[in-house]
């Protein structure tokens, strides 16, 4: 549906993005995330044939792309794209609504009752006549994306499309490009630097950094098993710990790191310097060492601090070693966790994901 | 001197409501020969601005610069390189266009064209970068989007047409050289001011003088509501 080949973008001399080869099926929802200007934008313009690669091919609906201008449009008219900024015209809604189905000479009576049903679907029924320029920051990208709505595309690019919406305005429009995904069947690339909607939406995840695709995985894997530790704390990962390891079991190994040990499951031979990645939703915290835990790791330590994350708080333990643990604020209180306390924390060796260091 | 300046004031106002003949020709003279300059200006001027905005060609920054250099350009130099032109020997002097509305309506058009040209690109630079990206994506073929982003930009466009008329029914150096303010043939509002208070006859001139402010005062008008739709 979708195939680049070491696609690569540079504007007079700078970089933009280089070396990037993935693969996009057909109806499937996939997500690009990396932090703000890692070339996420430029990589969605370049597939959505607005500008032309400097390295590299790409084929798009099984089409190799050329630089045809005749071909290029004729591909461009089988896709649509959702802008980070909303876009709208200096007119009503409805001509806004029906400016793509204006380039694809679509008849009057067609092109009214797909700009009504449209209206319907982002839930701005009588908005019809009323300028575009008059809308809100969510109503206009509502607006922008029933217009890429209305032309059918076959793949849909979103290049951060609620980066600067309410929370109200960002599910509404979550909500119908699902059911484009869904019903429709619509390919969509969804851009973001929100790793919560990059989880809510895709299924499978692109990490995009510094210009390079570092990691193409599914969504579990991406927020569990990193490749490396750039995306590992770009995810989110709370414990990133170094160390090395020391014996090896099966599949299980143990990694030293000052006097602590830590068990996990990987593969790496003895002498290894490794990190081992571990989410702090996975850390368990206890008054007492539990002996019923089924968890391979558990360590005594005092607490350090705790810092307020939304409805959780991140609690920093020195076990000789820092473990970070993400706990809701009621356990918190339950546990009466503070600064000084002394506690037990446990996590499973399969909660933790070992990496090679310079990897 | 003071008294003549009332009295002409009294006067003129007569010769406006009395609806005099020869103040309306004039008028009407006045206007129809700029509107024509500011028309076929506008039917140059737009394409014209379009085209190199649209397009990346060498030496367009310079050529861009030359055009608003030539904002300033002196009516009395338009006048003059027209008149070697179109004079009885010049390379045009055959169609006889001397003297004639039809040669001020080609002086007044050389004279506003560099600011139709040159604000129609200005316009057409403030549309960003994600309106076009937009109209792209959506498919546009390249006469599409060339349209569409015109129609975008077209109250700054509108704006940039009615100052080229406001800047070619004030002048008065090419108008006096060219036309050559023949009384009934090629007087306008500004070469009658220019003659009327040379020889004295103040009212008269007051009189157009009003009405020419009075043109640009709707020009003014049309421009404000335009821009506040």
């Amino acid at each position: 549906m979708i195939e680049t080949e070491k696609l690569g973008k540079q504007y007079s001399y700078k970089e933009i993005i280089s070396d990037v080869t993935f693969r996009v099926e057909e109806g499937e929802m996939f997500g690009l995330i990396g932090p703000s200007g890692a070339g996420k934008s430029t990589l969605l313009r370049l597939l959505d044939l607005l500008e032309e690669q400097t390295e590299g091919s790409l084929s798009l609906l099984g089409e190799p792309v050329t630089r045809n201008p005749t071909e290029r449009l004729k591909l461009r008219l089988r896709m649509a794209m959702l802008l980070q900024k909303p876009v709208v015209f200096n007119t009503s809604v409805e001509g806004n609504i029906a400016l793509g189905l204006k380039f694809r000479k679509v008849g009057k009576a067609e092109t009214a009752q797909k700009v009504h049903d449209a209206l319907d679907a982002i839930g701005l029924t009588g908005y019809g006549t009323r300028k575009a320029i008059t809308l809100s920051g969510g109503e206009a990208q509502r607006v922008a994306l029933a217009r890429a709505m209305v032309t059918e595309p076959e793949i849909l690019y979103l290049d951060e499309p609620t980066a600067n919406l309410d929370p109200p305005s960002t599910e509404k429009i979550e909500q119908l490009v699902v059911r484009m995904n869904k019903e429709l069947g619509t390919t969509v690339i969804l851009s973001t630097h929100d790793l919560l909607q990059g989880q809510r939406l895709a299924k499978r995840i692109g990490v995009l950094m510094n210009g390079k695709l570092l990691q193409t995985e599914t969504t579990r894997k991406i927020f569990h098993q990193p490749q490396s530790t750039q995306i590992a704390r770009f995810v989110g990962m709370d414990n990133l710990i170094d160390g090395k390891v020391i014996a090896t079991d099966r599949e299980e190994v143990t990694i030293a790191t000052g006097n602590v040990e830590i068990h996990a499951l990987s593969s790496y031979p003895v002498e290894t310097k490794v990190t081992a990645l571990f989410r702090g939703e996975d850390v368990t915290i206890d008054l007492y060492p539990r002996s019923t835990t089924s968890a391979r790791n558990l360590l005594h330590g005092t607490i350090e601090k705790l810092v307020p994350v939304g409805p959780f708080e991140h609690v920093l333990i020195d076990c000789g070693v820092l473990i970070i643990a993400l706990v809701t604020i009621r356990s918190v209180e339950d546990l009466g966790l503070a600064p000084g306390k002394e506690v037990w924390v446990s996590f499973k060796a399969t909660a933790v994901h070992v990496i090679a260091q310079n990897s | 001197m003071v008294n003549e300046i009332v009295d002409g004031f009294v006067q003129a106002f007569w010769l406006i409501v009395n609806l005099d003949p020869e103040v309306i020709e004039i008028t009407l003279r006045s206007l129809e020969i700029s509107l024509a300059a500011t028309i076929f200006g506008a039917l140059v001027a737009l394409p014209l601005g379009g085209f190199i905005h649209f397009h990346e060609f060498r030496g367009k920054r310079i050529l861009v610069n030359i055009i608003q250099t030539l904002y300033a350009l002196p009516t009395v130099i338009a006048g003059l390189f027209l008149f070697l032109f179109i004079s009885r020997a010049g390379p045009f002097g055959f169609l006889g266009l001397l003297f004639t509305p039809g040669g001020m309506v080609i002086a007044q058009f050389i004279l506003i064209l560099p600011i139709l040209i040159g604000l129609t690109i200005s316009a057409l630079s403030t549309i960003d970068r994600d309106t076009r990206l937009t109209v792209t994506s959506l498919g546009a073929s390249s006469s599409q989007s060339v349209f569409t982003i015109m129609q975008e930009a077209r109250f700054a466009i509108f704006a940039a047409v009615i100052l080229g008329f406001g800047r070619a029914i004030s002048e008065v150096g090419a108008a006096m050289m060219i036309g050559g303010n023949i009384r009934g043939a090629t007087r306008v509002l500004t070469t009658a001011i220019t003659l009327e208070t040379s020889i004295g006859n103040f009212s008269l001139s007051i009189a157009l003088g009003i009405i020419l402010l009075g043109v640009a005062v709707i020009v003014n008008l049309i421009l404000n509501v335009a821009q506040q739709r």
